[in-house]
């Protein structure tokens, strides 16, 4: 066991643990986005979907935990990374010129992470934490997105998660060492593809409910 | 043929050895050829601050061919200047304007001490090889050339990496100060041989741990090191230091 614990303490070790996490949330926002598109399909549709999910039972306890898990492996470690980083570089340099590798999304990842956590606090307790014997989720959503300020939050938030997933997809791959001259700008591509899917799909649900619907 | 000359304003990171804190000095490089080396130009200036009886500017060196790695300072924010897959000693004067105003600053990190001026103490990287950067050979004759067949490919994919000359500007042009690129060059090329593959696992989680313990920062894939590096090393090495790694650890 001593060696496991030696193994996530290193910096690979720790570089797997925040992309197999990050992969982990990939792949929530890709159900989760699909689950939310039923809306598109009216009230009743979107009731049903919340129904199947909460019928789950014990399957979403524990789905609940992981998530839980995982973030607070993805957030303990991802901020632990950043002091570090920042330590190994006490004098900065007066003058600094990006070389063209730099994205926005990979100079931004421990910023935009920082905002995605307050956003997520933020949208549980919109939508999560709330009495659901005295109002359902669709009420609670058309309640919130009502009020234009949230309509701007939540269309800002998600856009913050696409660009932190712009670096955070192709970079998991990488950590994985799974690069290979032939399938990386496939996966690259996949994960530009993917941030945008993320921004306009949830991006879109707040002014839909907000002003359309 | 009287070649082009140009008048320059260096701004130089001086630091003594015993100080703690250094600063950005002005200097005037006066007609400068463009057909000068960056290091030939440093050259120029220290013979007219020696003349004037003041230090002149310390700055590491040795083949002036881009081949030692020796060599290196970030110029204007760029390692090792603004040229693509060019050592500072193979940048060329000619690259500058008449006029120009040019930072000089030395590597930042603090795996690499700084010792004068733009010099610093890169031994940290010859750490990193001598905890498993090698191949144990014995003893026994040399073998047969044609005795041990590698396929063309794999061998200049070991060359490739074989390329790194350690100059540290990977390091430097990190944005967390990282040494994979380096020491992912360096487990790639052995382990790609039928020659590095027996001590492969050993010697990739003896770099890794050394790395880790010399206080370089963790890579976050910004790929600016690849972008920087003269021998044009890929990060494709980075994802075989990663694979190799977890190959070693969980076997």
């Amino acid at each position: 066991m001593n060696w496991f614990i030696a193994f996530l303490g290193s910096s690979i070790g720790k570089k797997l643990m925040m992309a197999l996490t990050g992969l982990c949330f990939c792949l929530f926002l890709s159900i989760h986005l699909i689950g939310n598109l039923t809306l598109y399909g009216g009230k009743a549709m979107f009731l049903s979907y919340v129904e199947h999910l909460h019928a789950l039972g014990p399957l979403i306890s524990v789905a609940e935990f992981g998530l839980l898990t995982f973030a607070i492996i993805h957030v303990s470690t991802g901020l632990i990374l950043f002091w570090q980083n920042l330590q190994a570089r006490p004098i900065r340099y007066k003058v600094s010129k990006r070389a063209g590798g730099r994205t926005i999304g990979s100079s931004t990842m421990p910023y935009t992470g920082v905002l995605i956590l307050i956003f997520i606090v933020i949208h549980l307790l919109n939508f999560h934490f709330i009495d659901h014997s005295r109002q359902t989720v669709f009420q609670a959503m058309n309640y919130t997105f009502s009020a234009l300020p949230y309509v701007i939050f939540y269309t800002s938030a998600v856009i913050v998660v696409a660009i932190h997933v712009s670096h955070g997809f192709w970079s998991l791959f990488q950590t994985l060492g799974a690069n290979h001259t032939k399938y990386m700008p496939a996966i690259k591509g996949l994960g530009i593809i993917l941030s945008v899917i993320f921004a306009a799909g949830f991006g879109f649900i707040p002014v839909y409910v907000g002003f359309i619907m | 043929m009287i070649s082009k000359t140009i008048n320059l304003t260096l701004k130089v990171w001086r630091q003594n050895r015993e100080e703690k804190k250094g600063r950005l000095e002005n200097y005037h490089a006066k007609d400068i050829s463009v057909d000068m080396s960056f290091l030939e130009m440093i050259d120029v200036v220290n013979e007219d601050l020696t003349k004037n009886r003041k230090e002149p500017i310390a700055f590491d060196h040795d083949c002036r061919e881009g081949i030692c790695g020796m060599c290196g300072a970030v110029i204007n924010g760029r390692v090792h200047g603004h040229e693509k897959e060019t050592t500072l000693c193979q940048l060329h004067m000619r690259h500058f304007s008449d006029g120009d105003t040019i930072v000089i600053e030395p590597w930042r990190s603090r795996a690499f001490p700084l010792i004068k001026d733009l010099v610093v103490d890169r031994s940290a990287l010859d750490r990193i090889i001598a905890a498993g950067g090698y191949i144990s050979v014995n003893t026994g004759g040399a073998p047969d050339a044609n005795g041990l067949p590698i396929a063309r490919e794999v061998a200049e994919t070991a060359f490739n990496a074989a390329a790194c000359i350690g100059c540290g500007a990977c390091v430097a042009a990190c944005p967390n100060a990282s040494a994979m690129l380096f020491v992912s060059a360096k487990v790639s090329h052995l382990a790609l041989l039928p020659q590095g593959r027996p001590e492969a696992a050993k010697r990739v989680q003896a770099m890794v741990r050394l790395m880790d313990e010399c206080g370089f920062g963790n890579c976050s894939n910004e790929t600016e090191c690849e972008a920087e590096c003269p021998k044009g090393i890929s990060i494709l090495n980075i994802a075989w230091l990663n694979r190799e790694f977890l190959k070693a650890e969980f076997s």
